[in-house]
């Protein structure tokens, strides 16, 4: 908490926040990074070993064998959250099984799923993409901030 | 050896995420948003493509991949039709993660019963 905010409070809300701090649980932030890493570069190397096996199987390139790994990644996906396996190894992962591309369709596969009990329209349809939704923003917006400036420079400014 | 490359890289993006995670104490949304917005960032300024040459899916695989696809989408399109193609190039390339997201979320949602 910054100290301007920290300013604003009463002065017992202040000796409750230092309460707060000191009895705050410390995360083993070296051990939950080890587990990040092992699981997120096992979850990265599963896909090159899809995207290997689509080159040298359909015709792929290096460069468009990406889509379609991504999509199969996202099928496995589909089926250990339906199990409910997704959920234990994000336990044990953290961040190593959010940041892959599975973590994005476990966050809409799994609201797709919770949400069945109130119909496919207004329970499926609008709360899927619920904790999907900022990713799919920010990208879009981002990019497209990034792709003008780019565009400018290049067309315009004879980069 | 692009296995063990793309074990490292990808292994050391999830790093990345979970070190936002547990020092800064940001939500995974909030997480997953930066990564999305540093993923276009690299990809405009040129680096993304060669750690993907370098990496293989280490680099496509994280969701960093996905502001770099919808950067290209965009670039690819506005190189033909000029600043109108940045928006209707958009969804060109990154298509294949949010469809197949959207399509095995309702197929998942249609087979499988939620749980507790």
């Amino acid at each position: 908490m910054g100290d301007k905010k920290k300013q604003k409070l009463q002065p017992n809300q202040q000796r409750y926040q230092a309460f707060q701090q000191k009895r705050e649980i410390k995360r083993p932030i070296f051990k939950n990074c080890i587990k990040a890493f092992l699981i997120g570069g096992l979850i990265c190397l599963i896909g090159q070993l899809i995207s290997t096996f689509y080159i040298y199987q359909f015709n792929f390139t290096e460069k468009t064998a990406g889509n379609p790994t991504v999509a199969t990644l996202i099928f496995i996906t589909m089926l250990l959250t339906g199990f409910g396996i997704y959920d234990r190894i994000a336990q044990f992962a953290g961040a190593g099984s959010a940041v892959p591309v599975t973590g994005f369709g476990n966050a809409v596969i799994s609201s797709a799923i919770e949400y069945r009990s109130e119909g496919f329209i207004l329970g499926v349809g609008s709360n899927m993409l619920k904790l999907a939704g900022p990713v799919i923003v920010y990208g879009v917006f981002s990019a497209f901030i990034v792709a003008i400036i780019k565009t400018i420079l290049t067309q315009w400014g004879g980069f | 050896m692009i296995f063990f490359w793309a074990f490292v890289v990808g292994g050391l993006i999830c790093v990345i995420g979970q070190i936002m995670f547990d020092v800064f104490k940001l939500s995974p949304a909030h997480t997953l948003s930066i990564l999305v917005i540093a993923g276009a960032v690299l990809d405009g300024v040129g680096l993304y493509e060669p750690l993907i040459d370098f990496a293989g899916a280490g680099a496509t695989v994280p969701i960093t991949s996905f502001g770099n696809s919808l950067v290209h989408g965009a670039m690819q399109e506005a190189e033909k039709h000029g600043l109108i193609g940045v928006v209707t190039g958009m969804f060109e390339v990154t298509s294949a993660g949010i469809s197949a997201a959207i399509i095995f979320g309702v197929i998942g949602a249609i087979i499988f019963r939620p749980k507790g």
